[in-house]
């Protein structure tokens, strides 16, 4: 019997690692074996299963979030070959290898991949990001919307708080309280609706404070980089023109 | 501080446009009558603002008071922002960067500017009329001249796009068309001012201004 080699294909991995919080962070190589159809995810996985670097030390198996495995839940956004973007939708087969992982490093990093993005679900409770219908009495229905409407909107709906855009925007940072393009976003979908409509300049109101959308400089890399293909920067410059009418409304006192 | 950082920075984008833009452009005026009409022309034209009525009121709230708000304010902008064109290599990202790092280069310049030319006006060292032999002289300094080259290509460039941006920020270019076509008419601008100016840096150079003021450039070549 012929003795055959077959050569074991390998997919390489180059992860940025961070024990905690306040821990300095570190590279680590990791080599696994090849399958077909892989995504980053999945590669992940086999690093869990078998955790040992490159050279065969074992180590802590890496960290991440990830829950839908279809690009809607938004939780396993990492910085993938220097963009950000949804770990799951990563293809290995597309990617240029070593495959380099880093956090997102705009928000807080809980540890190796895994980041805190609280701050955008804070900002969608302070921009009020939802439609009030509570009340002690049975409101009746709310104004219906047409299709058409219904059909853009959809569009703006489709943001799933990734964090994409917060990462790939240079005045989102310590030095600058801008909100991010995301909760922008939900302000104008919000802001459309018929009964959200209602509370209209209570959500441009805060977005006319510190903290708002007066941050954005233009740079225009949110609309770049989303990953639902949100059209971000005319959401923002929609706004912009919103909130530059209240502001002229509330001065005149109209 | 309820309210602070959007009204300032609405200010500082509203002070770019009136009336600092409108004073960059009036100064391309003034300076491309050295192109046209020589020392005369240049001159006449600098006569024809100091005898407008009210004139250090203009000065003050037209160009001194805007131009420290934008500046500072500017600067702090500036700071605020990180610059991430290695990572993100697209047309707008470095039109964000450029525009944050030709604002610091514009505000060296205007102050060095200022300095050399309105602040020795002030203190009596010259007059106004000497101010075309004062410019010969900073025209034919190699240092001087490629120092005003960078400052004048940085001011209007930050000129052409932020006005570019301000129409975003002010809600007047919404979608991705009217921005696009925005930005090749403020491209188009950034073009023909650089242009104009640096023809009349060119102008400057000229003999003719020489003659017009020798104080002036004896002073000029001291500094």
């Amino acid at each position: 019997m012929a003795e055959t080699t077959v050569a074991t294909k390998t997919v390489k991995l180059s992860i940025t690692r961070q024990d905690a919080p306040d821990k300095p962070s570190y590279t680590e190589e990791f080599e696994i074996p090849y399958r077909a159809n892989m995504n980053v995810i999945s590669a992940l996985m086999e690093i869990q299963r078998n955790p040992k670097t490159k050279d065969g030390q074992a180590t802590a198996p890496v960290c991440w979030e990830s829950n839908c495995l279809e690009e809607v839940c938004g939780a396993c956004s990492m910085v993938i070959n220097g963009k950000p973007r949804q770990a799951c939708s990563a293809l290995v087969d597309k990617l240029e290898q070593p495959i380099k992982l880093a956090p997102m490093r705009t928000f807080p990093v809980v540890r190796d991949l895994v980041i805190n993005r609280e701050r955008m679900f804070n900002a969608l409770k302070r921009v009020k990001a939802w439609i009030p219908i509570d009340g002690t009495y049975d409101l009746g229905p709310g104004p219906r919307m047409a299709e058409t409407k219904r059909q853009w909107a959809y569009e703006l709906s489709k943001c799933m708080t990734c964090g994409v855009c917060l990462e790939s925007c240079p005045n989102v940072n310590d030095r600058n309280s801008f909100i991010g393009p995301a909760a922008i976003s939900q302000v104008r979908l919000f802001n459309a609706h018929p009964t959200g409509e209602m509370n209209k300049e209570e959500r441009l109101e805060t977005l006319m404070e510190d903290g708002g959308i007066e941050g954005c400089g233009n740079s225009q890399n949110c609309v770049r980089s989303c990953p639902k293909g949100i059209p971000l920067t005319t959401s923002i410059a929609a706004i912009n023109k919103d909130t530059t009418k209240q502001l002229f409304k509330s001065w005149l006192g109209m | 501080m309820k309210g602070n950082s959007y009204l300032s920075r609405k200010i500082h984008s509203l002070l770019g446009v009136i009336p600092l833009s409108l004073f960059i452009v009036e100064h391309m005026l003034t300076n491309f009558a050295a192109v046209e009409g020589g020392p005369q022309g240049f001159k006449d034209s600098v006569n024809f603002l100091n005898g407008l009525p009210l004139v250090f009121f203009l000065e003050l709230f037209g160009i001194w008071l805007p131009l420290l708000f934008h500046g500072v304010y500017g600067l702090y902008i500036a700071y605020q922002s990180n610059l991430n064109t290695g990572q993100y290599q697209y047309g707008r990202n470095w039109a964000f960067t450029l525009q944050r790092i030709s604002g610091v280069i514009t505000f060296i310049f205007v102050v060095w500017h200022l300095y050399q030319t309105r602040y020795q006006v002030m203190v009596g060292n010259v007059t106004h009329d000497e101010l075309g032999g004062v410019m010969n002289g900073i025209a034919n300094n190699p240092v001087f001249f490629i120092f005003y080259i960078i400052g004048v290509v940085s001011a209007v460039f930050h000129f052409s796009n932020g006005m570019w941006a301000f129409l975003v920020s002010w809600g007047i270019t919404v979608g991705p068309r009217a921005q696009r076509i925005s930005s090749y008419i403020w491209m188009a601008v950034f073009v023909i001012v650089t242009a104009m100016f640096l023809m009349s840096l060119g102008a400057f150079r000229g003999d003719e201004f020489k003659e017009t003021a020798s104080a002036a450039l004896a002073w000029a070549n001291l500094v």
